[in-house]
């Protein structure tokens, strides 16, 4: 083999080993993103009970203690000393550890000392025969009383979440807050870029000046306006709120592009006698696809999530899904199963627009971002 | 001609009064209806949409009629007003108002000077809620940034780059409160005694390997990172994407070059790439402080701000709406818009250094 050739394995042998280092470390990372969000969908769809007597990743096959047979104990045992169960000698705390036998079962006291049961367990291989069910959905969606079990087997009643209300209040907030402040800001974008009026400058820079104000600092005094308005829960308040918060970025980008687009084509249309608004909806909207879709992705992303704000300007009233679900965190903290099928339904639908809609997302992004 | 005029200006009349009836009636119906749901939330949209689209008709329409020299001033007013108002409304206005409710006692009828200040300043909360946000802000962006940076810098090198992506941006569609539960359940702790299967991911790997379950979100210091985890994973991919496109537009040539000069990877990354994409890293790094300041959501969701972990926001969002204290949570508004300042600043000064206006 000449040394060249034997050079240029080397190499090739070097980067194929690199490659699978940088692989493994992306894997390895891309691993740690996913878990979080794989075990929420998982536990979504596993029962009540379930969810509380094992973690979610039991799913998966593995070696576990499986109930085989439950003895009922006669009322004269002695609970506070020891006594013989099938040949197994023990008090009432080491088999409420779990004692195992030398043919490897294992006793397990189940509750407390007056329930007078155990229950024999033997190691099997378990795994994908776990019991998965959509009643969570539907328990989270429902409206009135729901009934599920809890860990201890307890049956437990409860208001319902109300979901599919806060799944269209959530609607009804989000599209009019995507779509208002695109047209809003588009109009203004298009003055700023292609209008000539006195003080376009300076009100152009305050509007950037605008973008880093934090939202907090509007709440009270708002919240002051609303109420002498009488918009407070209102979709309207909701709206206009959004609409003011984000115009500063949206004109902002919007700008970015409108700017951009080539003189001729305004100047041409002008001559052939087109009046601002004409060009505005014929020309200027249609060019600013691109960049009036990024917009639009990343203000319902940011409206849909919001909880801040609907949490203050809507209350309790119109709850939206971020509210809701925030409100079964402090109400019902212990009912995983609802909370955890109320979290992945409030993701479905920002997952699909943001997956649909991804490459513009990106360059919407980079235009406000890179540029700026 | 005169004919034409007196049509046009009726058409017009007619406009505006088919408008103003769409305003009215839709909001009359929608604070009055009591039925179906889903129905109302049809109207709610279209209506919201629509009166949008109506106003500016109109105002155009209106505007279109005027003299030649009247319109070229009122157009731009039609066209940049609305957006101006709403900000003025929302933003301009409140600042101004929050700054000088920040000088009066609770009901804003009495100036009290300073005392707001001072009382904030006086009081163990606020230094705690600002000794998190610093670590919100410095591990916080480091985190994602970091991180985002190694991921940009590796996929760029991977043929599966796009999946990686894909996976990491995920979580950036989620809400805050969404996360809030997702980790929950990763930090979950059963307590202790007999048979207890811990069901949070965390707790479940320390106890595979031998050690104590935790109540981590009870664990000073501690809980602060792992809530700051939760904003890395939801920002990294932000982070990432911008950086990926900006290590793309770095010239093929330059990288090349410096490899048939013999530089080693790390040596292209650390003299090449870095400065190359500089701008776009602290642009990103920016972006990433603003919002880690005015950070909320997680916080109140995972502890309520409750065992050592207040953030400012937080802290704000308490004094006004739980204990109604407007006074001090102006003064606290009024401190992070001072924190913000600096940030504000540069974006100001690259604004100014860029040829927008032709």
């Amino acid at each position: 083999m000449s040394e060249p050739t034997k050079f240029k394995r080397k190499q090739k042998l070097k980067r194929t080993a690199r490659n699978v280092w940088v692989n493994i470390v992306l894997i390895f990372i891309t691993l740690l993103w996913t878990i979080p969000t794989l075990g929420i969908f998982v536990t979504s769809f596993r029962r009540s009970e379930d969810i509380f007597s094992s973690g979610w990743w039991s799913i998966l096959p593995h070696r576990d203690w499986v109930k085989t047979e439950e003895l009922t104990l006669s009322e004269d045992i002695d609970v506070d000393g020891t006594f013989i169960i099938e040949d197994i000698e023990g008090d009432f705390e080491s088999f409420r550890e779990g004692i195992v036998s030398e043919d490897g079962t294992q006793y397990r006291w189940y509750g407390n000392k007056r329930t007078l049961r155990v229950d024999k367990f033997e190691r099997e291989w378990v795994g994908f025969g776990a019991n998965l069910t959509l009643s969570n959905y539907r328990d989270v969606l429902a409206s009135g009383k729901i009934q599920f079990t809890d860990g201890n087997g307890r049956t437990i009643t409860r208001d319902g979440s109300n979901f599919y209300d806060a799944v269209l209040n959530s609607l009804a907030v989000a599209i009019p807050s995507t779509v208002i402040p695109i047209l809003i800001a588009a109009f203004a974008a298009y003055a700023f870029a292609w209008m000539d009026f006195p003080g376009r400058k300076p009100l152009f820079v305050i509007v950037v000046a605008l973008l880093v104000v934090p939202l907090q600092i509007a709440l009270i005094p708002i919240l002051q306006d609303y109420t002498s308005l009488d918009l407070n829960g209102s979709f309207l308040g909701m709206w206009l709120a959004h609409t003011g918060f984000g115009l500063p970025l949206a004109v902002y980008l919007l700008f970015n592009y409108i700017s951009t687009l080539p003189r001729d084509i305004f100047e041409s249309a002008f001559l052939d006698g087109a009046t601002p608004f004409n060009i505005f909806a014929r020309l200027v909207i249609p060019l600013s696809v691109p960049a009036l879709a990024s917009f639009a992705i990343f203000q319902f992303l940011w409206v849909w999530n919001d909880y801040l704000i609907a949490l203050i300007f809507l209350g309790d009233k119109n709850r939206v899904v971020t509210s809701a679900l925030a409100a079964m965190v402090g109400e019902k903290g212990q009912d995983w199963h609802l909370l955890t099928s109320g979290a992945f339904l409030s993701m479905i639908l920002p997952l699909v627009v943001f997956f649909s809609l991804q490459r513009f997302f990106v360059r919407g992004l980079m235009a406000g971002s890179i540029k700026g | 001609m005169k004919s034409i005029s007196i049509q046009k200006y009726f058409f017009l009349l007619l406009e505006v009064i088919v408008a103003l009836a769409i305003l009215i009636l839709g909001y009359v119906f929608l604070k009055s209806w009591e039925g179906s749901k889903l129905f109302m939330v049809i109207v709610a949209i279209i209506w919201g949409v629509g009166s949008v689209a109506i106003l500016f008709y109109v105002l155009n329409s209106i505007a279109e009629t005027l003299p030649r020299k009247t319109r070229s001033i009122v157009l731009p007013v039609v066209f940049a007003g609305p957006a101006l108002l709403l900000l003025l409304w929302f933003l301009i206005l409140p600042t101004i108002r929050t700054f000088s409710l920040s000088f009066f006692n609770d009901t804003g009828r009495q100036f009290i000077g300073l005392t707001n200040y001072g009382n904030v300043f006086t009081d163990g909360v606020f230094w705690e809620s600002f000794r998190n946000n610093i670590y919100w802000l410095v591990f916080g962006t480091s985190g994602s940034v970091g991180i985002g940076l190694l991921i940009a810098v590796l996929a760029d090198k991977s043929r599966f780059e796009n999946i990686y992506k894909a996976l990491i941006f995920l979580p950036m569609a989620i809400s805050f409160v969404g996360a809030g539960v997702i980790w929950k359940f990763i930090y979950a702790y059963k307590g202790e005694g007999a048979n207890i299967v811990e069901i949070g991911l965390l707790n479940a790997i320390i106890t595979g390997l031998g050690f104590k379950a935790q109540a981590w979100l009870q664990l000073p210091f501690w809980n602060n990172l792992l809530l700051i985890i939760i904003m890395v994973w939801l920002q990294t991919g932000y982070a990432m994407v911008i950086l990926s496109s900006a290590i793309k537009g770095i010239p093929s040539s330059l990288i090349e070059a410096a490899k048939v000069d013999g530089a080693t990877e790390f040596q292209v990354f650390r003299h090449i790439m870095i400065p190359e994409i500089m701008g776009t890293l602290i642009t990103v790094s920016t972006t990433i402080v603003i919002f880690s300041l005015k950070l909320f959501d997680i916080v109140r969701v995972m502890t309520g701000g409750n065992f050592g972990t207040n953030v400012i926001a937080n802290e704000f969002y308490l004094r006004q709406f739980t204990q109604g204290r407007t006074g001090e949570a102006s003064a606290l508004a009024i401190l992070l818009l001072v924190a913000v300042v600096p940030v504000l600043l540069y974006n100001l000064r690259q604004f100014q250094g860029r040829k927008a206006f032709k």
